[in-house]
Parts: structure tokens; sequence; C-alpha cells
């Protein structure tokens, strides 16, 4: 096809393709960019980067919101800090988790659903003019050419619903794929051999149209779950997964797979311990948020156990490792994760179990049309005709596109309202949930790190770094742990003022760091002033997250019961529960009671939706009827949950779950119109009364009244 | 009817360049970023480091 081609396109493709295949091995670095969303955006992010020397080239793709950029020299950290003056937030992603971009088997699918269309059209204007009347030779001609197009299209086209029968056939079982495969090749067979013997029926173009139906089902049904999945890596690969180690007294940077017992590890401030050790710094501040729930910073002093996961607030420390990889105590929690998950897997489809009814119907209803025309009629090419229509008729044309079509409208609408549903049976078990249960930690609140680095612009941040690095007051402590790693200002005159805090003198004019009232502010509580700005705030202690409120109220509106379950201390737990009007909560819950309290629940009758990010939590999300973990979760809770939420808002989780009440509802009404036409059409084909010609109307007429019914998933408010 | 002889080879070579002409976006990457293509249309700089 390469060489000898007729067509241009054919002999460029491959050309084409091996150019996309050099670019991309060669894009050097690739960043996550969570907040660009038009052509602006791209304009801006191109722009600067490639103005930047050093950058060769730079491609932004807006669906998967990250560019790559090829450069030999620049880091990670120079391009990041570029964009962020550019006022673009961006985040290194680990290449090696990452799939490149490219999609074959979609790609595959495409070509097959090219060829299909192709073939379709063709065939339906020789079917089209058979119709309406071409008889004699002009319609055995046309019969010869359709058969000369359609026969290799359908044995090219189909081969992805002759492979999913054959591996059901082969275990002894029954999937929809088989009555699919059985009819479009009997449809192509029969055909064939009724052209070959001047016959006046010919079913190539519903053949084809069955195909063509099927493989805009399965395309749609592949693209929404790539979706889910690489969006799911992108997150996996976010997490860094190098460390510092000490040889000799000097540091370098290795790989976390790379580390062994006994080796000495150094944790900068605001970094994530990658193993279990002892600590053999004389002291250190960590915050044990994700493994436990807890607020409170806990200080260890040197000799302690410290666990991986546990984030360092203060001072840079070491760590001398006891347990490293698939040891420590963050891996033994993933085994937890998998029992519980085995449990869900036994949850069956919508489509399952629709295909368990209706392919032995199917079967059933052909094989019985056969054997009575062939009894009492005696013609078995005559009986062998009206199975192959009744097969054609029955199949699933509008079937096979009823719970794709609605999923893959639902996926997207939540994928806009920042949902990233990870697993295809997510929204009809969602649908299914009457109660509600919340983490608190990470979950209904956010913990002060993230309020500042939100509040604070890159280069407000650098000031109050260099001030909070001058003093040694536990404020000015806190305030520096609070602040993402980074580059501190250069300021001069630094000064500490005893009782308010501390100044300093900035491009920007004089910088403070301290107290409210010493800030001329109304506000008690440490703050930031540069110059003559107003002073900002800075929380330090957690936040409820936004649209916490708006989402227990939600929940509570449409039948579900909201419920808090946390490892924090019952004296931060009340309060928050009573603000937010929850009754049911309970505090000082341990990782393993919580799982055990879902399967209790589950095991009382209850359909629980669990909504958690910590590690604390990962059992019991993987044990929840359905879950929800937001995207700053640990990695292990985010695999665990069914849905991540990509944006900081919680307001949207009502939403979540009215979409995915009306996908199970259109789904099911999908099936009931599917089973409609059905009911009238097959006493049509089982009389024998049924042509292609009504075949042909019957088959679009109901896979489009199908789409257009998942389209209504749109105007759910 | 013999003009059928010429059209129906015409208009199935001109429907196959039309495929592969398909075949040639799929292949070439073309539907890998939706959203982005739609969105460099309104991108005003035609420099010449824009691709």
């Amino acid at each position: 096809m390469t060489t000898l081609s007729a067509c241009p396109a054919c002999a460029a493709a491959p050309l084409a393709e091996s150019v996309v295949q050099r670019e991309i091995a060669t894009a050097d670095v690739i960043l996550s960019l969570p907040t660009i969303h038009c052509a602006a955006c791209i304009g801006t992010v191109e722009r600067s980067l490639r103005t930047m020397p050093g950058v060769e080239d730079a491609r932004v793709n807006l669906s998967l919101k990250r560019v790559s950029v090829r450069t030999r020299t620049l880091t990670d950290a120079a391009l990041v800090a570029r964009l962020q003056a550019a006022g673009y937030e961006a985040h290194p992603m680990d290449s090696a988790v990452l799939d490149n971009g490219k999609d074959p088997e979609g790609q595959r699918l495409l070509v097959k659903l090219a060829v299909a269309g192709f073939a379709m059209m063709n065939v339906m204007l020789f079917s089209v003019a058979i119709w309406s009347g071409a008889a004699d030779s002009t319609r055995d001609l046309f019969h010869m050419i359709s058969a000369a197009i359609s026969l290799p299209a359908v044995l090219f086209c189909g081969q992805p619903f002759f492979a999913s029968a054959w591996s059901a056939l082969r275990v002894r079982r029954l999937n929809m794929d088989v009555p699919i495969s059985l009819a479009i090749l009997l449809a192509a067979g029969m055909s064939f051999y009724e052209v070959l013997n001047g016959g006046l029926h010919s079913y190539f173009d519903a053949a084809l149209s069955l195909t063509f139906f099927l493989l805009v089902g399965r395309y749609l049904d592949h693209r929404s779950r790539r979706t889910a999945r690489s969006a799911a890596r992108d997150l996996a690969a976010l997490e860094v997964h190098s460390a510092h180690k000490l040889v000799q007294g000097s540091t370098q940077t290795v790989p976390v797979s790379d580390l062994r017992v006994g080796d000495v590890v150094m944790i900068p401030t605001g970094v994530r311990v990658p193993v279990d050790g002892t600590l053999i710094s004389l002291e250190a501040t960590t915050d044990r948020a994700f493994l436990t729930g807890e607020t409170a910073a806990i200080r260890s002093v040197m000799g302690n156990p410290v666990q991986a996961g546990e984030i360092n607030l203060g001072a840079p420390f070491k760590v001398q490792a006891t347990a490293v990889g698939a040891d420590t105590t963050l891996r033994r929690v993933a085994a937890m994760v998998e029992m519980a998950e085995n449990s869900r897997n036994s949850y069956t489809a919508l489509a399952d179990r629709a295909a368990a009814i209706y392919a032995p119907a199917v079967h059933l209803l052909a094989l019985l049309a056969f054997l009575g025309w062939a009894v009492l009629g005696g013609d078995l090419r005559q009986a062998l005709n009206v199975a192959v229509a009744v097969l054609i008729i029955t199949c699933p044309c509008a079937l096979g596109l009823a719970v794709p079509a609605v999923s893959t409208a639902a996926i997207a609408r939540l994928y806009a309202k920042g949902f990233l549903v990870k697993s295809g049976t997510a929204l009809e078990r969602l649908a299914e949930v009457d109660m509600a249960l919340f983490d608190k930690t990470g979950t209904l609140t956010v913990p002060a790190s993230k309020a500042v680095r939100d509040l604070l612009t890159p280069a407000q941040q650098a000031v109050a770094r260099a001030l909070a690095q001058s003093s040694t007051h536990p404020v000015s402590r806190a305030v520096l742990a609070a602040l993402p790693a980074g580059e501190a200002a250069t300021l001069s005159n630094v000064i500490e003022v005893p009782g308010r805090g501390v100044q300093g003198l900035g491009p920007d004019g004089l910088a403070q760091l301290g107290d409210g009232g010493w800030l001329g502010a109304d506000f008690d509580g440490p703050g930031l002033r540069i110059g003559c700005a107003p002073a900002i705030a800075l929380p330090l202690s957690e936040h409820l997250r936004d649209g916490a409120q708006a989402a227990i109220d939600g929940l509570r509106d449409m039948g579900l019961r909201p419920g808090i379950i946390s490892g924090d201390r019952a004296a931060v737990v009340t309060p928050l529960a009573d603000a937010l009007g929850v009754t049911d909560h309970q505090a000082g819950v341990t990782a393993t009671a919580k799982h055990d309290q879902l399967q209790a629940l589950a095991d009382g009758g209850h359909r629980v939706m669990m909504v958690g990010d910590g590690l604390n939590d990962a059992a019991a999300l993987a044990a929840a009827h359905a879950s929800v973990a937001p995207s700053s979760a640990l990695d292990a809770a985010r695999n665990a949950a069914d849905i991540v939420i990509l944006n900081d808002s919680l307001a949207d989780l009502p939403l979540l779950i009215k979409v995915a009440r009306a996908t199970t509802r259109l789904s099911k009404q999908n099936f009931a119109i599917a089973a409609l036409y059905n009911c009238i059409a097959v006493p049509v084909a089982l009389a024998g009364l049924a042509t292609p010609l009504l075949a042909a109307i019957a088959m679009s007429v109901s896979s489009l009244t199908v789409l257009a019914n998942a389209m209504r998933i749109r105007r759910v408010r | 009817m013999n003009v059928l002889l010429v059209l129906i080879p015409v208009s199935i070579v001109l429907g196959g360049l039309g495929l592969c002409a398909f075949l040639w976006t799929v292949r070439s990457g073309q539907y890998d970023d939706a959203a982005g293509t739609s969105a460099r249309i309104l991108l005003d700089d035609d420099g010449p480091d824009e691709g």
C-alpha cells in the first residue's frame, strides 16, 4: 500500500506517522497545566516557552491539559518558574509513568469505523437502486458489486466483535458480541449465497450498517474509558518519585525504588517521607494527616520512628531507612485495598445483565424460526432466510448503543464539571447510594498550606519565605511550613520586631510578616503586607473546603444521609460537624475500623458513598459501594476511588449523584425503546415478511432514537 | 445503461479517495487533541514558529 498506491494520502500516511513518532520521542519535559482552558492560554503558554533561550519547541495539548517542551539544557524547575511568571500553574510530570499520548486502539477503531461507513454508504446506494426497482442483469450486477465491497469490509471491520465473541465462547459463555457476530456473518454469508444463485434479496447493507452503528458505540465507549484512564495516570505522574540520599556527606537524587534498608535519606521542608525509618536528626515536626487524619503536627526526637507518607513541616531532617518499597506501612495498606476491591468486582454492569437475558433469547428465537419454517414449509433456503432476518431485526444495534451513548455523554458532562470517572460501573453504583460518609481532614477541610498557596502569588510567596526564614518564632516556622518549597526573595535590612513580626526592604518597598494589628489590618493572627498594598491574612489552621456546606445540604435534599467518619480528635470533629449540621459523626476512627464500619453498613443493606483522601480512607473507599476522592488525595486513595474531583470544590457533588441517577434512568429507557421496537419487528420477521428495506429503516430509526435520548443527559441540572 | 460501467468505478474511486484522506488524518494524530485544535484556529500569530 505504501509503494504502489494510487492514492497519494496512503503514501503520505506512514510518512506523517513517522514524523509524529520522532517528535514525541524527543519531547523531553512534560508539564501539567491544570488551569489552561482556551485559545489565549495556548498562545500565552507556547509563546512564553518558545521565547525562552534553550527551548527548541513547545506544544500544548488542550484536551490533556499539558505541554511538552523540547529542550536539552533547561530543568523542570526553570520551566515551571517561567510559566508561573506568565500566570499559569504548572507541575512537572514523570514521563516514565505517562503514556506517550498516542492511542493505537482508538485509532484502529476509528479506521474500522471509517471503512465501515464508506462501505455502508456505497452499498446503500446500490441497495436504494435495487429497492426502487432495478431488475434482471442490472440487479445482479449491483448485487455483485455490493458483495465485492461488503465481504472484505465486514471481515475487516467486524474483527473487534468476532474477537470478543470468540473469547466468550471459548470459556463457554454468551455475551452481546455472540449474536452480533452471528448476525453479521450470517447476513453477509447468506446474502453472498443468494447473490450467486440470482436471489432477489440481499442483506449486505444491513450487515454493514449493523457493523457501523455498533462500531460507533464501541468507539464512544473506548474514548470515555481512555480519557478516564489517561487522566488517572496523569495524577500518578504528578507524584515525585525521587529522594535525596546521603552518601558520604553529600546528597544524591535517586529514584525512591533504589533506596535500601540502612540508607540515610534527607527530607527537605514540605516533602513527603519516602521510607519507614528512624529519625537521626535531633528533632522533627511532621504532618501525619494523610496517615491518621490528625491535623495537629507531630514532634519527634532522635531515635523515634518515622513513617512513609508523613510530610516534613519544619527544618530538613535525616532518616535512616528501616523498611522500603513494598514493606512500608504505606504499601501494606494497598494490600487491604486490593482485598476490598475484589468484593466490589462482583458487581455486574447493566449492559451485561441485559446481555445475559438477551443473547440466549435471540438465539433461541432464530433457531425456532429456522426449525419452524424448515418443518412446516419444507424449504431449507427459505427457513435460513427467515432465521437471518430474525437475527438482523433483533440484533442489538440499539442495545449496543444504549449504554455507551449515555455513559459517554454523562462522562463528558461530568468531566466539564471537574469529575473524573475512573470506573465503568461507577455511575451505575453511584445512582444506588443512600448514605454519604465523609472523611474530615483533607476532604471536608483543606490544610493550611493549600490555603496559603492559593492566597499568595509566587512573588508574594518568595517574600514571605525570605521573611519567615529569618526568624525562629513558632509562627514564622508555621508560615514557612505552609509555603510550598521554592526560592526566597532577596531582602535587605531584615529585622525582627519582638512581639510583632519580621520586616525587611524589598523591590516593592517595606515587606512585613506579622500580627494583623501591627500591619494595620482588622484581623487577628499572622498576615503579610508588601509596600502600600493591603495586608493579606495567612490562615494557619485548616479551613472548610469550598462547597462543603452546599454538598452536605444538597445530598440531604436528595435523600442521602450525610455522615462524618474521621481519624481526628473529637474536639476538632464535633464543632465542624455542628457547623455543617451533620448529626451523624464519629471521631478517632482508625483505618481498619473505617473499613469494618463500611462493611457492617453494607451488610445492613445500606449502599454507602465514601468521600475521602487519606491513606486511612483507602480501604474504606474500596469497601464502599461507590467512592469519591479529591485530586489532592494520596495516590493510594485516588487509586481506590471510583471518581476523582479535579477542582477544589465539593459543591457539585449533588450534581454528580443527579447525573449518575439520570444515566441509569436513560440507559433503562434506551433498553425499553430497543425492546419495544423488537416487539413490533420480530413478529414481522417471524412471519417471513421482513425485507432488507424494512430492516434498514428499522435499524436506523431505533439507533437514532437511542442516541437522541442519550443526549438528554446534558439537560440534567 | 452503459454509462453505469464508467460512473460506478468513478464514484467508488472518489469515495475511496475520501476514505484515504480520512485515514491519513487519523494516522497523523489529528484527532488526538480535539479541544486544542478547535481553539487554535482563534490564535492570531502566524509567526514562523507556529506549526
